[in-house]
């Protein structure tokens, strides 16, 4: 205490400012506070760090947490629940185990379609990956990493061949999600475009189709689910009197797997085709007409000055909205859910709701399990695609 | 500006049609034991007791208690829940809030609650089944000494085997009984009375006179219906159906016997067998006879259908013969005992055997007959960490649904989901008049009912921990893909024996027998 005192009385003594000397003192500190909050440090303090741990707190947090509950299995007790720790034997269970048949499908000898394919894959990336090497214009990690690339390629077609082109061989929850993802975006893009292509005319009646094309976009996806489980009921549905008049009396959509996934494919298109469209509509209308005119009048075709000239020019659009479509329908689980329960069998059951059966049945540990299958799979798609896009649109440019 | 408006209200016009269709007209995708009918709305509960109820004084009894319900949305079960809580609380001065969901989120929300300590509801009605997942971590009020001394809930008037199945476990009573729940065939009593046939007694009956119906204009629309109709959709039914068709393949030495494993070894005798493969088959069959998209049905589906004179039989819980009046089936509706089987599995081989006087010691004309106490019925539990005020709210309450009065009149209602469990709705026969089935379809109702209730080898269902997992996760989904033609037999089989053995592995084997065989030692 003592040494405090005598340290305080040992400072040098400044001169006692005078009073106008004080006010610019002050003012200059006031400023220079202000400053020090313009600075981007106390920018990140205000700003940036809130923001970090809302993320925290809401997203990294759950996911750890959910990371944990895949390694698990749920324990009731007296007064309580337990987390029992168990490795990874619900991926194991998913992977390798029982739930195989149901998540991967049931995996057999590819017949001679399916070796055709693998044969043909494996060619296509030996020689890709060669060309790569030889080019020199690749370093050592890009290769090795192009390699890692090609094997995972050839290891998905592998799986994908046992389950679709062979005989015995069935598709589970993993592929069955691949399908209504690629086969969803291929009819809603396709659709889309061609909607937008026709309504970016001066035809008449065209704010009036804009409006209605955008009509099932505005239904919720259970309420779509509804609607279509009516439609394509056969014996009882509104539309009975037309398969009726068709022959189709004894026609269903529900004893075929193939006929119910195409159910579920003509659902998520008829909901999502507006999102596609609507996006391109906008992305084609403030395209600057006059480059397409004077390819026209240089004697372009129009699937010429379509393919050539409108094509790229949407190209980034196309990107993004293809990059959203894709993480979205990946989650896809009100219509195989509504329309079918996932079935026939486990026909249409993707790996969202495979997930929400398991939880249902509060089997926590393996739906925490596919949740985070699904996650690994939306970003290596997501990445792969990404990349992919990136290289051809900066060609393009 | 006209052009514009006229465009944005016919957008509008759509809209509010496919919003206002959408939801409402078709059944639930995740449909429940007890589903939508649709049958003409049956007569309304007499106005008694609520109109006894509105002249008297409100009641202080529980006044200012909120008691939260969670139960299931099928508009049933909810429904009188809904209907009778106004009554409810007039008396007692309380406040009932019903929260409905889908039959599939009952459990997962429940156990969630009570387990996380979150106590958001203060009872539940619920599938008895799941009581062993309740009871064990200690979710569930101790109501032993409330029923034996609640003269408003006449406990004794409760059958036994309700007292016993739905609201006991392990010695102590923790529901209370709102339902009770057998399987039954239905079938059309005109049909079969022209052309001098008798109701089924085996399955194979049951295939022979659904072929012979099948196709024919049975309603007299012009129209070609159904031999059968069996709700058959995933996520729903169907899992209940087949433990009905193989109940007699499986149990012939009475209900101690047990139809889901051996009660030596706990190996399911769902799993590789002669039986299975047996019922499995003639289920497939079933479906020769059934409306094309009927993998898609659920009971909704399958109830409108011999409601409207589509179909020549089909099986249920009780709900078909309380949908019946008013509609096409009024009067053209008969109740009969499952069919049997004159074949019982021999458990040693794993092969199929003739019934005897020793394989088949209960059989009826050499018929094994199994009835399937399938589900058990409707209960109400209470939550054992709610406030006491709304523990003895919550129990009032579901002993005013079950009281004698009350009940009389839900369970002859098709609206309600509720089927008779009381001597008194045996006995008593006025309120069935009432609510519109005539005196011969009320005996033959209430016949098939008993006769399925005092069969000394009625077949109980699955009640142990983890019972939803071994039913609607594992026999549903192996039943779906071998109705799909994803799975052979054989592979149905594995699949079940597969899925149930990791299950009583995870829940720890010895605990599991001890629990099945535990739950076989029901009170009659």
């Amino acid at each position: 205490m003592a040494s405090s005192d005598s340290s305080i009385d040992a400072a040098p003594q400044e001169p006692v400012p005078s009073g106008s000397a004080l006010r610019v003192r002050a003012a200059r500190q006031a400023t220079g506070t202000l400053g020090a909050w313009r600075s981007d440090g106390a920018a990140r303090w205000l700003f940036i760090w809130p923001a970090v741990l809302l993320i925290l707190v809401l997203s990294i947090f759950p996911l750890v947490a959910s990371v944990a509950l895949s390694l698990s299995r749920l324990a009731f007790h007296q007064g309580g629940v337990d987390l029992k720790l168990i490795g990874f034997a619900n991926y194991q269970q998913l992977l390798f185990g029982l739930e195989r048949s149901h998540f991967l499908g049931v995996l057999r000898t590819p017949n001679l379609i399916g070796w055709a394919i693998v044969i043909a894959t494996a060619a296509l990336t030996a020689a890709a990956w060669i060309r790569s090497a030889r080019s020199g214009r690749v370093r050592p990690m890009g290769l090795i990493l192009r390699l890692i690339g090609g094997l995972l390629l050839l290891g998905s077609v592998w799986i994908l061949v046992q389950a679709l082109a062979s005989d015995g061989g069935r598709p589970g929850a993993l592929i069955v999600t691949l399908i209504f993802v690629f086969a969803g975006i291929l009819f809603q893009y396709t659709l889309g475009l061609g909607l937008a292509m026709l309504l970016v005319q001066q035809i008449p009646w065209r704010r009036f189709f804009r409006i209605v094309f955008l009509v099932p976009l505005t239904i919720t996806p259970v309420g779509v689910g509804y609607m279509f489980l009516m439609m394509t009921d056969t014996s009882k549905g509104p539309l009975e009197p037309i398969w009726v008049a068709l022959g189709l009396r004894n026609f269903t959509w529900v004893t075929d797997p193939w006929l119910a996934r195409l159910a579920v494919i003509i659902g998520d298109t008829w909901q999502w085709t507006p999102f596609v469209f609507i996006v391109l509509l906008a992305a084609l209308e403030s395209l600057d007409q006059e480059v397409r005119e004077a390819a026209l009048v240089d004697g372009a075709g129009r699937w010429q000055a379509f393919r050539h000239i409108t094509l790229p020019a949407i190209l980034p659009v196309t990107t993004t909205i293809v990059l959203i479509r894709l993480i979205e329908g990946f989650k896809i689980i009100d219509m195989p859910n509504i329309l079918l329960g996932g079935g026939p069998g486990t026909a249409t059951q993707s790996m969202t709701l495979q997930a929400y059966i398991d939880w249902n049945t509060l089997n926590l540990g393996r739906s925490a399990a596919i949740a985070y299958l699904l996650l690994i799979l939306v970003s290596v798609v997501a990445t792969v695609y990404v990349g992919f896009v990136r290289r051809r649109v900066t060609e393009l440019a | 500006m006209v052009s514009r408006f006229r465009s944005i209200a016919a957008a509008i016009v759509p809209i509010l049609v496919l919003t206002a269709c959408s939801p409402t007209a078709s059944p639930s995708a995740s449909s429940p034991p007890a589903s939508t009918g649709t049958a003409s709305t049956p007569p309304s509960a007499p106005a008694a007791s609520a109109s006894q109820v509105a002249a008297a004084s409100p009641g202080t009894k529980f006044k200012g208690v909120n008691v939260n319900i969670l139960t299931f949305n099928g508009p049933q079960v909810a429904e009188p829940l809904q209907r009778r809580a106004p009554d409810w609380e007039q008396l007692t001065g309380g406040h009932v809030n019903v929260v409905a969901v889908g039959f599939q989120t009952i459990y997962d929300k429940a156990l969630l609650d009570a387990s996380t300590g979150t106590n958001s509801f203060d009872a539940y009605v619920f599938d008895p089944q799941w009581m062993g997942d309740f009871t064990g971590p200690g979710y569930l009020l101790d109501l032993t000494d409330r029923v034996k001394n609640d003269p408003q809930l006449d406990w004794n008037d409760i059958s036994a085997f309700h007292r016993d199945f739905n609201a006991t476990y392990n010695g102590k009573v923790y529901t209370i009984p709102l339902d009770g729940d057998f399987h039954m065939v239905y079938y059309r009593t005109d049909l079969l009375a022209k052309d001098g046939l008798k109701p089924p007694a085996t399955w194979d009956d049951y295939l022979a006179i659904a072929q012979k119906y099948n196709g024919q204009d049975l309603n007299g629309d012009g129209q070609p219906d159904y031999g059968s109709c069996i709700a058959k959709k995933k996520g729903a039914q169907s899992y209940w159906w087949i433990i009905s068709i193989a109940a007699g393949l499986l149990q012939a030495k009475g209900t101690n016997d047990g139809a889901f494993f051996d009660t030596s070894n706990m190996n399911p005798l769902f799993g590789p067998n002669e039986a299975m493969t047996k019922a499995l088959e003639t289920y497939a069959k079933t479906a020769e006879f059934g409306p094309p998209d009927e993998l898609n049905q659920d009971v909704g589906g399958s109830r409108g259908l011999f409601t409207t004179g589509r179909c020549a039989l089909t099986m249920d819980w009780g709900d078909i013969g309380t949908l019946a009046p008013g509609t096409f089936a009024q009067d053209k509706t008969g109740a009969t005992i499952t069919p049997g089987w004159k074949q019982v599995l021999d458990r040693a081989t794993g092969k199929l055997v003739a019934c005897d006087a020793t394989t088949c010691p209960n059989a009826v004309d050499g018929v094994n007959y199994a009835p399937f106490a399938s589900f058990g019925g409707w209960s109400g539990a209470i939550n054992a960490k709610s406030p006491k005020a709304n523990q003895d709210a919550a129990y009032d309450f579901l002993s005013y649904m079950s009281s004698p009065a009350i009940s009389a009149v839900d369970v002859t209602l098709g609206r309600t989901g509720f089927n008779p469990y009381r001597t008194s709705q045996f006995t008593n026969k006025q309120p069935w008049l009432d609510a519109g089935l005539s005196q011969a379809a009320t005996d033959n109702y209430l016949g098939a009912i008993k006769s399925t209730l005092e069969n000394k080898n009625m077949v109980l269902d699955l009640r142990i921990p983890l019972t939803k997992r071994y039913e609607q996760d594992v026999l549903d989904t192996a039943v779906s893909q071998y109705l799909a033609k994803e799975l052979d037999a054989a592979g149905t089989e594995q699949a079940i024996a597969d899925g149930w053995n990791a299950i009583t592995d995870e829940a720890g084997k010895d605990k599991q027998l001890a629990a099945y065989v535990a739950s076989l030692g029901v009170q009659r």
